[in-house]
């Protein structure tokens, strides 16, 4: 059903966990829908020095969520919103077509995460 | 490598090698069509005969009271729709439950948008029918009723011999879907009440794409395939002669050994049940212990997602399936979980374990060991599961 590099970042998801003083917090899905997930990320210098994920959800929703930190992990900010679910489902070689709508929300959450860290240096 | 600990028996189940031996010589040694005239057909005939007359023994029907079909759900979806196509000048309206299996519920959706009528009567918090919201549902219109025997993701057992009653003194038509009971539970067409029942071979060690349909003489049905007339012009196809001779060969040992598996696994299942619940904190037992098949246990954890702990059992070497109709393709969550009132989010932590013979002690345990440090897992990455913690840690 997956492909094999979906299946190794289910096995091994790259930066599980929560930034305890994180600059922006990005939570995106429902768990009614099955899927939620919570991005935190620290920023330096407009760019992204460091992001972990919290994942409920199937297969593809942990590997999206994994993909998407390795994707964006030290970008400029607005380079990281340049990544799009389509684009984190590609990097992973494609999801079973039932998996794009509810389980692909990986690039939403970094979206929301980093709106929230600019609504914060608004803010202050 | 590993043994697999396959404890998905309710999906299908491994053909028993003497169902398989019995099969054999009628592939390519004695192939006849049933329904030619000359010896190497006659022999096939009297075969497919003689698995009626078991079949029919087995169930307390007569013979001729059986219709061989391509599996469960061909024969579910032929005596919903072709009791409706039969009597509908006596009516439109059927009932059915709200926790039914797919080729019951679509057949019915099927109905619904040709002008039909349904009324799909609710389950209690352990999915049980209330007999009595049957009665309540039935009209002067009513032309079948069909509830199942037990279901399939849950196990609960229906209390059909009193639904029996009530379709009997109304006069309306009782089906019954035995796909998961058949060869576990006795079946017993009187004693159910019922006049269709359907039930398929693969589920109780048979081979796949074969089932049948029990037809009361008085069940008028509208055939739904056309050309030969095999069946008594009721299912036309040559005959599946190898399939429909694995399936009588099936149910009969089912039937010999049933109370024996039945013991088994149940107290495989309550072993497993009880290792999870003393190791895993909020896990939960999907319906009741009692009224349930001996071989299925069904539980939901709480703050994780069901196909994940799918695949990782998976990477333990241990099939189970979800609740969670994620991985069918679907989006939504189970219609038999949330029928029992069971929200949402803890419909799609839900696991299914169904035991069966090859089960052993030792898969069992060895399940109780590997699936703690799963949920630990899963949970350590669950935003909901955190936020748990978070309000027990600040508590």
């Amino acid at each position: 059903m997956y492909s094999e590099l979906v299946m190794e970042h289910f096995r091994n998801p790259r930066n599980m966990g929560v930034i305890e003083d994180a600059d922006g917090v990005g939570e995106v899905g429902n768990p009614q829908c099955g899927d939620m997930m919570r991005i935190t990320i620290k920023v330096k210098d407009d760019i992204l020095e460091d992001i972990k994920f919290q994942t409920l959800g199937c297969g593809a929703a942990v590997a999206t969520s994994s993909m998407v930190t390795e994707m964006a992990k030290g970008k400029r900010l607005d380079e990281a919103l340049q990544i799009t679910n389509k684009a984190v489902a590609e990097a992973l070689g494609g999801l079973p077509p039932a998996k794009m709508h509810c389980s692909n929300l990986a690039a939403d959450g970094l979206r929301a995460a980093i709106e929230d860290y600019r609504a914060r240096q608004k803010a202050t | 490598m590993e043994r697999v600990i396959y404890l998905d028996h309710a999906s299908t189940t491994p053909t028993d090698p003497q169902v398989v031996e019995a099969m054999l010589p009628w592939f390519s040694e004695k192939f006849g069509n049933p329904s030619t005239v000359y010896s190497l057909g006659l022999t096939s005939a009297e075969a497919v005969q003689h698995a009626r007359e078991t079949i029919a023994s087995l169930i307390g029907a007569e013979p001729e009271e059986v219709f061989f079909t391509s599996g469960g759900t061909e024969s579910d979806n032929w005596a919903i729709l072709g009791t409706a196509d039969a009597h509908q000048s006596k009516g439109r309206h059927l009932v059915t439950s709200a926790i039914e299996h797919h080729a019951v519920l679509e057949s019915m959706e099927f109905l619904e948008k040709r002008g039909y009528e349904v009324t799909r009567v609710p389950v209690d918090g352990n999915g049980l029918v209330d007999p009595e919201e049957v009665r309540r549902a039935l009209r002067p219109d009513t032309i079948l009723v069909s509830i199942m025997h037990a279901n399939n993701e849950v196990g609960t057992i229906e209390p059909i011999e009193e639904i029996g009653k009530i379709t009997k003194e109304a006069g309306v038509l009782f089906h019954v879907d035995a796909v998961q009971t058949a060869g576990k539970l006795p079946l017993d067409v009187d004693q159910l009440g019922c006049d269709l029942l359907s039930m398929s071979a693969h589920k109780f060690y048979g081979p796949k794409g074969v089932g049948l349909l029990y037809l009361r003489k008085r069940a008028r049905v509208t055939p739904f395939f056309h050309g030969g007339g095999q069946e008594r012009g009721r299912r036309a196809g040559t005959h599946n002669v190898p399939g429909i001779v694995g399936m009588a060969k099936a149910l009969e040992l089912a039937h010999e050994r049933m109370a024996e598996d039945a013991a088994r696994e149940s107290a495989l299942r309550d072993r497993l049940w009880n290792g999870l619940r003393e190791k895993i904190e909020a896990i939960h037992l999907n319906g009741d212990l009692a009224r349930r098949l001996p071989n299925n246990l069904s539980i939901r954890v709480d703050g994780v997602e069901g196909e994940s702990m799918i695949l990782m059992l998976d990477m333990e070497g241990i099939c189970v399936s979800s609740g969670s109709a994620c991985t069918t393709g679907s989006l939504d969550p189970s219609h038999v979980l949330l029928a029992m009132g069971i929200p949402a989010e803890q419909a799609h932590g839900s696991l299914r374990m169904t035991l069966g013979r090859s089960t052993t002690a030792e898969d069992i345990d060895k399940f109780i060991q590997v699936f703690p440090p799963i949920v630990a897992r899963l949970r350590e990455m669950s935003p909901i599961w955190c936020a748990n913690c978070i309000c027990k840690k600040g508590s």
